[in-house]
């Protein structure tokens, strides 16, 4: 009797038992689905009209678009170049193309777990953000100089981004290692720097690298505003990735630095080949978190006055041209963040699920 | 003497020493260098400005301010400002993100399917894109003249939402805050000693006596208790208007805040142990006593930590209102900074502003953390 496997109870499976299940289980279950399908049917046929079958695409046909009408796609058309590209000279655009693939290329190779290792990651995006800068800047081999005040839409966003990443990284590590330090000083100041800092906006760090820096130091250390403001963002960022770095240290055992230390290992050999890479994969889902909180947040550079996509994007509106064109030039603008954060955060989900099967 | 540089005492103590020393130089030689910019460019210091009168007016505030109040005050409602828009949408934001929770752990597919869409779009959207959406959307909609209404008491129009508001002053708006404020350390004080109607009945008396007071009193006899507005001209004329700069900043930190707001709360719901639930059953409770003494009390607890991190995240992407012109402490400082010239001393107020709400929220939501956590463990 007891090794006998009962027969499923009747009604438990099949497809009238799944529909019942997800569907009708109860009856204000039905009146929800039925409710819910309602108003899913009603919005997908008012969005797939708007922005598919009525809409408009063409530049030539801009009298059509009306109140009444879908989508006026072709304002995209018309200033698809100003907000990708912003104001860089129309004949050298294929450079800032290239040069966001080459850091596109970069962030979709750093998935790749064969990257993986302490050194090949820091060399793959140096390398990446340094023909990013060489494209973009260029001023050789026949290149023509385009100094940095010109860069513009996506490309400035990504630049701010790769820099942001590639400076704070290092940034990050060194502030964790102080922060974990034995000698009390020295925790105890990067303790209360990494708080202070979280604990502001990071306007208020952007706003102070733009406008108070320039007061407090002297005129040659000053740079230009745009490389104060992405080390400021750096440091921000730096101060955020550091607590995640000092927790995946944390989560690494106590007696691998002691078997280190009792082998004689040197401190920054137990530190890069011991501690640092299983601290980063350890922590590589909250990491990858946190690039794309960074993603998002470069848009708020806009308000002290860069002009990245976002500030690109009010301006192809900002003219009476194609001033009534907000609602489809905002939601191209999100359809290009929602490549970038949407792809980033599904692979940093799957891989929170592969690691906690123990793989990876 | 070379014993003395081998001993690890020595070392440690010359390394932290040496760092020490390296932050003071910096400080010293960034106050010099800023003393002497500062003077160069002809700029006053020191806190005095605080006493000035601005002279420019700002265009939403819960006090009141104008061209000839003091920067101490402009700030201070600033401050309030940014309080305001940021607690309306903590509330917000968790009521919304609360039933997106709810939507995304029934077992309903429909209902799953739409929480998961709109949790993927709102969160991958920048807030600042969100809050320049809704601003266009709200400026771009009819003038007052041809503005949509609800049956004639609320207004929607470019200039913002106009509302019935009840027509009473400040002063009534404190003296019943103040009886709520009794009733409720009435009620406090005696839960140990009164029950029953004698606890309840004089607080409640409290509020109702002080209510009628502010109605019977000091009212002009021919206005109501409730100002509706009116079309008069070119304007609205009566109740409250949200203006489009604060309702954009309210829905594009909302909607963007629920989305995070609800995967927190589902994270915390599903962290339930399912044995618990199922011993709640076996012991003959009903869903809601599982839900009400069981689940939502274990989820609670565990998903506060990630709620106070959001909670002050939210709080401090308040900022983003500059980009549509809402005065908050933000934008106020910033403006004080290109008026006054108070580079120094604004910045450190700013920077003062955030650290005291934010340290506040941490605080009241540590003490809380404290009262449900888990006796004896840390």
């Amino acid at each position: 009797m007891i090794n006998e496997a009962l027969a499923p109870p009747l009604g438990a499976s099949g497809p009238a038992a799944w529909l019942r299940k997800h569907f009708f289980s109860t009856w204000y279950d039905t009146a929800f689905s039925l409710i819910f399908a309602v108003l899913i049917y009603l919005a997908l046929e008012a969005f797939i009209g708007w922005a598919f079958v009525n809409a408009i695409w063409r530049v030539e046909n801009k009298h059509l678009c009306t109140h009444d009408a879908g989508a006026c796609w072709a304002v995209i058309e018309s200033r698809g170049r100003l907000i990708l590209f912003g104001l860089y000279p129309y004949e050298e655009q294929w450079r800032s193309t290239l040069a966001c693939l080459s850091v596109i290329t970069t962030i979709a190779l750093s998935c790749l777990p064969r990257f993986w290792s302490i050194r090949r990651l820091p060399i793959l995006w140096v390398a990446g953000f340094a023909t990013f800068v060489l494209l973009m800047r260029g001023g050789f081999a026949g290149l023509e100089l385009v100094t940095s005040e010109k860069w513009g839409g996506l490309s400035l966003t990504i630049f701010i981004f790769s820099g942001v990443v590639v400076i704070g990284m290092p940034l990050a590590v060194l502030f964790a290692l102080a922060r974990r330090s034995s000698l009390p000083v020295i925790a105890k100041s990067f303790g209360f720097f990494i708080d202070i800092v979280r604990s502001l906006p990071l306007l208020t760090l952007l706003f102070a690298a733009a406008v108070v820096v320039p007061l407090l130091v002297p005129d040659w250390l000053q740079g230009n505003k745009l490389m104060r403001v992405v080390i400021a963002f750096a440091i921000f960022f730096a101060a955020y990735q550091a607590e995640i770095i000092r927790a995946g240290l944390q989560s690494t055992s106590q007696g691998q630095e002691e078997a280190a230390v009792a082998l004689g290992m040197p401190y920054w050999s137990l530190v890069i080949d011991i501690l640092l890479p299983q601290a980063f994969r350890n922590t590589l889902p909250s990491t990858i978190n946190q690039a794309v909180i960074t993603i998002k947040e470069t848009s708020i550079v806009t308000i002290i006055g860069f002009f990245e996509v976002m500030a690109s994007g009010n301006a192809a509106i900002g003219t009476g041209e194609w001033g009534n064109q907000y609602v489809e030039v905002y939601v191209f603008l999100a359809l290009i963040y929602f490549v970038f954060v949407f792809g980033l955060s599904r692979y940093g989900a799957w891989l929170e699920t592969r690691m906690r099967l123990g793989h990876a | 003497m070379s014993q003395i540089f081998a001993s690890q005492r020595f070392r440690r103590t010359a390394l932290q020493g040496g760092f020490l020393l390296g932050v003071v130089a910096l400080i010293v030689s960034i106050i010099f260098v800023g003393k002497s910019n500062i003077a160069d460019q002809g700029m006053a210091t020191g806190f005095g400005f605080l006493e000035q009168t601005t002279g420019w007016p700002i265009n939403f505030s819960i006090i009141e301010v104008t061209g000839r109040s003091t920067y101490a005050r402009v700030l201070w409602a600033g401050l309030l400002n940014t309080m305001l828009v940021g607690f309306l949408t903590l509330i917000f934001a968790t009521v919304l993100g609360l039933l997106l929770a709810l939507m995304r752990v029934s077992s309903n597919t429909l209902m799953k399917l739409v929480g998961v869409s709109y949790v993927e779009v709102f969160r991958n959207v920048p807030v600042i894109l969100q809050v320049f959406f809704w601003y266009a959307i709200l400026t771009h909609l009819p003038s007052p003249k041809q503005a949509y209404s609800i049956s004639e008491m609320f207004f929607l129009s470019n200039r913002g939402l106009m509302m019935p508001a009840p027509a009473i002053s400040g002063s009534d708006v404190l003296s019943l805050l103040g009886a709520l404020i009794a009733a409720g350390g009435f009620l406090w004080l005696s839960r140990e000693r009164l029950s029953g109607l004698l606890r309840w009945a004089p607080a409640i008396g409290i509020v109702v006596l002080v209510f009628l007071i502010t109605l019977f009193t000091g009212r002009a006899p021919d206005t109501g208790l409730i100002s509706i507005p009116e079309l008069k001209g070119l304007r609205f004329v009566g109740g409250v208007m949200l203006k489009p700069e604060l309702t954009a900043l309210l829905i594009g930190l909302t909607l963007f805040g629920a989305s995070y707001i609800g995967e927190i709360i589902r994270g915390g719901l599903l962290s339930v142990d399912r044995g618990k639930l199922e011993a709640g059953s076996a012991l003959g409770f009903s869903t809601f006593q599982i839900n009400r003494l069981i689940r939502v009390p274990l989820a609670f607890r565990a998903m506060l930590p990630s709620l106070t991190n959001q909670y002050i995240w939210l709080m401090k992407g308040t900022t983003v209102g500059i980009a549509v012109g809402y005065p908050d402490y933000f934008a106020i400082v910033s403006t004080s900074i290109n008026q006054s010239g108070q580079t120094m001393e604004l910045l450190a107020l700013l920077m003062g502003g955030f650290i005291l709400i934010n340290y506040s929220i941490g605080f009241l939501m540590n003490m809380l953390n404290d009262r449900i956590k888990l006796k004896g463990r840390s």
